[in-house]
């Protein structure tokens, strides 16, 4: 054999890894196009859990929405249904009592931190390192035990509601709170030393799915993703919302824009967000947790069972919805994944005319090929990993 | 509705012929323009250093059916990083042909929100390099955001089968083939 042709031939291979690939979590298609493992281009597909949220909205009443909105991303399905409830008050021109604030933002911390512990843990387990994802489960189950107890579901919650939140934060939440962080403190303590250090886990993320500060931006990129490449963007911080510019906490910074980084700022943010919670536990001010607003907010069930008005104003709020004003607005929070938006427009009446989420791990998924050309297959399960897509908000 | 600040004015001495309207409702600074001036304004509001609207943060559309005419408006949310202000830029857009020229030349990420619009609401962009379905699928027929396209309407891939106990809507097929009747014309 001649020694020039001893080369394998270099052939474009075509492979579709999904839509029920084993490390896609969440159902989603990779088309690509291979050069031995190295990939050349990736054009992803999306879709398959689309099950219009859109035009569900436009059907529903203002309040009826709000379970919708658990759907939308479900490992943090609180921070969707503050979202959407601070976007119609803003519509309706109006602002909820502190202590409802507060428990906002302690519930919007906690979803974020059960977001995180899914991204960082499931990431972990498909690299193999199943222990720390096991553990970082652990660490969410304990959290998730508290949202049960405080708003009676782990997914489908529906806490919030248009002017105030369900009910009040039961008493001994606090108590409750303090145990879970402790446990969780101790459990990312051996996450770290399982990782951290890890030469696996370390060579698999580091260096892999790299994205440029200037691509992130064009692709409008928010959240981890964002942040992972040095830019300080957080909504909490640049268009504070709530109470959280009375909170003190700092915003985790990457350099490099690799996965690694990625994997580093979520696990830093969810210390900063147990201090916010921590923070909040302590100034909260007692008080109302709804409106008093009855054109809002429902009456108490015991004026509802036990006069005539109550029933009415009861079957007024529900049968025809809140009544709210012409107009529209965009109002965005910090999600699990980046800048959760709503668009709402209102053409007065009881429905929304119109209701459009920006999904942030939608537009992350749009920036994917970018992130993987020329890496390895392999790395598509890190890189996706990451990005911490989730059907129900990417598709709708 | 507000005074006018000092962004929009600038805008709108920039741009006096394009600028329909402006307005700022609950601090949602908002402009109106023509669709032809789209990429020159939307260009303009990037790169002017006293804008600097560096971020798309989104790209949707809403279907005023009988409320307004024309009918369809495509509106897009920009962000500052640098100076953090938002802008909401609607382009009205008419029914017959609805189309607005494509903004994957400023930013990469209006790729699949521009996909997404078309998706649901039939509006084309000019100048987008692949402009397909992206949450549906290819063989889906008419725009299901628009507001003249029925709620129940179905349209499986695989046909529905009927099984044993199970409740089958036949209005929705009734709808669907109308549907397809109505759309007949445009495949």
């Amino acid at each position: 054999m001649k020694p020039e042709s001893r080369e394998l031939p270099l052939e474009t291979m075509e492979l579709q890894m999904g839509p029920s690939h084993p490390a896609t979590h969440g159902t989603i298609k990779f088309n690509l196009k291979l050069e031995g493992e190295k990939v050349l281009d990736c054009e992803v597909e999306v879709g398959y859990l689309h099950r219009g949220f859109d035009k569900m909205c436009e059907q529903a009443t203002w309040t009826q929405v709000i379970p919708y909105t658990d759907r939308l991303n479900y490992v943090s399905p609180l921070i969707n249904n503050v979202g959407y409830a601070l976007t119609v008050e803003k519509l309706l021109g109006v602002e909820v009592p502190p202590r409802c604030q507060f428990i906002r933002v302690i519930m919007s911390e906690i979803s974020r931190i059960t977001d995180h512990l899914t991204c960082c843990g499931m990431s972990a387990s498909e690299l193999g390192a199943i222990t720390a994802g096991f553990y970082m489960i652990e660490a969410r189950e304990l959290l998730m035990r508290i949202v049960e107890v405080v708003t009676g579901a782990r997914l489908t919650i529906s806490y919030v509601r248009i002017g105030g939140v369900k009910h009040d934060l039961p008493p001994d939440f606090a108590e409750q709170v303090t145990q879970a962080f402790r446990k969780i403190r101790k459990l990312l303590a051996d996450c770290d030393r399982l990782l951290a250090r890890n030469r696996i886990f370390i060579d698999r993320m580091s260096g892999v799915g790299v994205i440029s500060q200037e691509t992130a931006i064009a692709y409008g990129l928010t959240g981890p993703i964002l942040r992972s490449t040095g830019v300080s963007y957080d909504v909490r911080k640049a268009q504070s919302y709530l109470v959280y510019d009375r909170l003190d906490f700092a915003v985790p910074l990457g350099t490099k824009g690799d996965n690694y980084d990625r994997f580093v700022c979520r696990i830093q943010e969810i210390e900063q967000s147990m201090r916010i919670v921590e923070q909040a536990l302590q100034t909260m001010p007692l008080g109302a947790v709804s409106l008093d607003d009855p054109s809002i907010v429902l009456p108490e069930k015991e004026k509802v069972y036990n006069s005539i008005e109550g029933l009415m104003h009861h079957f007024k709020i529900i049968m025809e919805g809140i009544q709210v004003p012409p107009g529209e607005v965009y109002f965005a929070v910090e999600g699990g994944n980046g800048e959760l938006g709503f668009y709402i427009v209102s053409q007065g009446g009881g429905r929304p005319y119109r209701v459009r989420v920006r999904p942030p791990c939608f537009i992350a998924m749009s920036a994917f090929h970018e992130m993987i050309k020329g890496y390895m297959v392999a790395d598509i399960v890190p890189t996706f990993g990451m990005i911490n897509m989730i059907g129900g908000e990417c598709d709708r | 509705m507000g005074e006018e600040s000092p962004r929009i004015q600038y805008l709108s001495e920039t741009f006096s012929g394009m600028i329909l309207e402006s307005h700022a409702f609950r601090g949602d600074e908002t402009v109106v323009i023509r669709g032809e001036g789209l990429l020159e304004i939307v260009r303009f509001l990037k790169d002017d250093p006293k804008l600097d609207f560096d971020f798309l943060a989104d790209i949707t559309a809403v279907d005023y059916l009988g409320k307004k005419q024309p009918r369809f408006e495509v509106v897009y949310h920009l962000y500052s990083l640098r100076a953090n202000h938002r802008l909401r830029v609607k382009v009205p857009v008419e029914e017959d042909e609805p189309a607005v020229d494509s903004l994957t030349p400023l930013w990469k990420g209006a790729n699949w929100l521009e996909r997404e619009v078309w998706d649901m609401f039939g509006i084309r962009f000019r100048g987008h390099p692949d402009l397909k379905r992206i949450l549906l699928y290819e063989e889906f027929r008419g725009y299901p955001l628009r507001k003249d396209y029925p709620v129940n309407q179905r349209q499986p891939l695989v046909p529905e089968r009927p099984l044993a106990g199970t409740f089958v809507d036949t209005r929705s097929d009734d709808k669907l083939l109308q549907l397809k009747q109505k759309l007949g014309h445009e495949r």
